[in-house]
């Protein structure tokens, strides 16, 4: 080795630096872990104590043991047989289905094609029409509560699956999301389909909507997850018990029965289950679409 | 962004056709989601306002206007007169106040955790963003268990020893700043400063859980945007962790936390699945938001005159908060 010049004590000093501030970074890494795990445990346990909690006899739940938390033989399936026979579940199934079916099929259709005009049509009054649509994303939608009331009344939409879904059959975000996408979307296979003659219509159905897919999942799933989960207007424009969707069903049904927490947690469960299995199949789009709406908001 | 994108209008008669054409058709195309909007957006916020002029008491057809006289700002001034109402917005605010900045905070602080070569980065960011995907009433089911009795917070209290206040969370109206100033000796604080009661600050809890992963998911996007080159360039100035943090982490985040912000603050704003489910307005009136009081007194009093002046109100707070939040925002740029 060298004599210690000045340059070499510089040196190292450097890499002592350095060795600080990889453990630094080791240390931070491991809170990191650790802040992380303890955060899961306190996202996710709730879903698991609803679990176990519509596993256990009744009696169970009156009075907690928290041991019984732990997988044992007292866990049974008993409440989810139940549910059939106490609740109208299949009945809140199906109204949830054909509303989120007529939400998503709509918004694919009206969202699309007015944000492929957006994107793609030149026509007078463009520019404010896009502004009118793009301002109601900040109009609280409590403030529109009671004339969607009026306004339901008057077309004798109350208390049937229009209240549920007419007002809901196009949104600002959705137009939003497609305009964004047909903005970014080649023009060149429109134009060689136009030099052959083919109409707007044409050009739209059979270039720009099949070619559509990845905004339309996004799409789809923001529209489904609104609308399983839409608990406010069902609450106040539908006052039939048989055409409760799930949410509203479930929170009828805790009140109805307040200390069966088996049976409740089982209603809850199985409410969500069909949302779950969207979110497992396409969580790349759920977790990107959510960034994306934060970037470009 | 709004921008004023122009048609491509290139040469030859039968693309002059066709751009004619479009002058018709664009308006087709978008017609039904603009009939839609309109008629249930835009044209509400406005019957809104007409509403509220009104004692509007009946639910009958449009025409029949003998049961519903006009009466000018009287729905206003019974409001503004109203210790339900300041109740109401005192809630709201508090509920506002509380959760807003603090889910921002948690959300950016996760965000910053996850922001590395983390191994399982995608489970962790499932199980955070997974309450997000559940609807408002299965949460606040398994939370009204969680709250109650015998439910998880008391029972885990009790195995160490501590004893849960009284009475149970969830029917608790104490406000916790009153609490507090109780402890030393302080009591008789002004209602303003009594704080949100254990009831609400229990929902205040729920709703900060529920939004956190879908927030951090945001902040995580934003965190990855930023091109690593600017952090070299700041740790080859030798820049410190924290410089680093503050002069560029935080600025470049800006448009995120600006959203973040307003969507939460929105939200907040208009909080009521989850007091119309855990606590119906109760306890004491202290969980009861203007939402809540819009619908008690328009779809519970049917009061729709009266209820429409609290959502207009309602209209203009969130209104001239969002303006101030855009104000507070241009001024922090231009520095």
């Amino acid at each position: 080795m060298a004599t210690p010049s000045s340059f070499d004590t510089n040196r190292y000093q450097r890499s002592r630096e350095d060795t600080r501030d990889i453990v630094v970074d080791r240390i931070i890494r491991f809170l990191a872990y650790l802040v992380l795990i303890l955060v899961t445990i306190v996202t996710i346990g709730p879903f698991y104590f609803s679990v176990v909690l519509s596993l256990l006899p009744q009696p169970q739940t009156v009075r907690l043991d928290l041991w019984s938390f732990i997988p044992n033989s007292d866990w049974q399936i008993d409440a989810y047989l139940d549910v059939f026979r106490a609740s109208d579940l299949p009945l809140w199934f199906l109204n949830s289905s054909i509303v989120a079916l007529i939400w998503v099929a709509a918004r694919c259709l009206f969202d699309t094609m007015a944000g492929y005009a957006f994107a793609r049509m030149n026509f007078p009054g463009k520019d404010l029409a896009f502004l009118v649509i793009l301002s109601t994303l900040m109009i609280p939608g409590m403030v529109t509560l009671i004339p969607k009331f009026i306004i339901l009344n008057e077309m004798g939409l109350l208390n049937t699956y229009g209240a549920l879904t007419v007002p809901f059959l196009a949104d600002a975000f959705g137009i939003f999301l497609m305009r964004q996408f047909f903005m970014n979307f080649p023009v060149d296979l429109e134009d060689a389909a136009r030099i052959d003659g083919a109409s707007r219509w044409r050009m739209f159905f059979h270039i720009a909507l099949p070619n559509a897919g990845a905004a339309l999942t996004t799409l789809v799933i923001f529209s489904f997850q609104g609308s399983w989960n839409n608990f406010l207007e069902p609450l106040i424009y539908i006052s039939d018990a048989s055409l409760r969707t799930l949410p509203i069903g479930l929170a009828f049904f805790r009140r109805e029965n307040v200390v069966d927490y088996p049976l409740q947690m089982s209603v809850a469960i199985v409410s969500i289950i069909p949302i779950v299995i969207v979110f497992f199949v396409f969580q790349r789009y759920f977790l990107e679409s959510n960034a994306s709406s934060g970037i470009k908001g | 962004m709004v921008s004023m994108s122009f048609g491509r209008s290139g040469p030859g008669p039968s693309r002059s056709a066709a751009d004619r054409e479009d002058r018709y058709l664009g308006w087709l195309f978008i017609l039904p989601a603009l009939l839609v909007i309109v008629t249930f957006i835009v044209g509400p916020i406005i019957y809104a306002a007409w509403v509220s002029f009104f004692d509007w008491d009946t639910i009958g057809q449009f025409g029949e206007d003998a049961n519903r006289p006009f009466i000018g700002l009287d729905n206003y001034r019974e409001l503004f007169n109203s210790p339900q109402f300041y109740q109401a917005l005192r809630n709201t605010t508090w509920y506002t106040i509380g959760v807003v900045p603090l889910q921002t905070i948690f959300a950016l602080l996760l965000a910053l955790l996850a922001n590395r070569k983390i191994r399982g980065l995608g489970f962790f960011r499932t199980a955070f963003y997974f309450p997000s995907i559940s609807s408002s009433v299965v949460i606040a089911v398994i939370f009204i268990w969680i709250y109650s009795g015998n439910g998880l917070i008391n029972t885990v209290l009790r195995n160490l020893g501590i004893d849960p206040p009284r009475p149970v969370w969830l029917s608790n109206p104490n406000g916790i700043f009153a609490q507090l100033l109780g402890k030393f000796g302080i009591d008789g604080v002004n209602v303003w400063l009594e704080g949100p009661s254990i009831a609400m600050a229990s929902i205040m809890a729920q709703n900060i859980w529920t939004s956190l992963g879908g927030l951090m998911v945001i902040y995580l996007a934003g965190l990855q945007n930023i091109p690593r080159d600017v952090y070299e360039a700041a740790s080859l100035d030798g820049a410190s962790r924290w410089q680093t943090f503050r002069d560029i982490t935080v600025p470049l985040l800006r448009p995120i936390t600006y959203f973040v912000l307003t969507i939460g603050m929105i939200g907040c704003f208009q909080v009521f699945d989850q007091i119309y489910i855990m606590s119906e307005g109760g306890p004491a009136g202290t969980t009861t938001t203007l939402a809540y009081l819009v619908y008690t007194q328009g779809f519970q009093g049917f009061r729709l005159g009266y209820a429409s002046a609290i959502s207009i109100v309602l209209f203009f707070i969130i209104l001239v908060v969002f303006l101030l939040q855009r104000r507070i925002d241009d001024q922090g740029q231009d520095q």
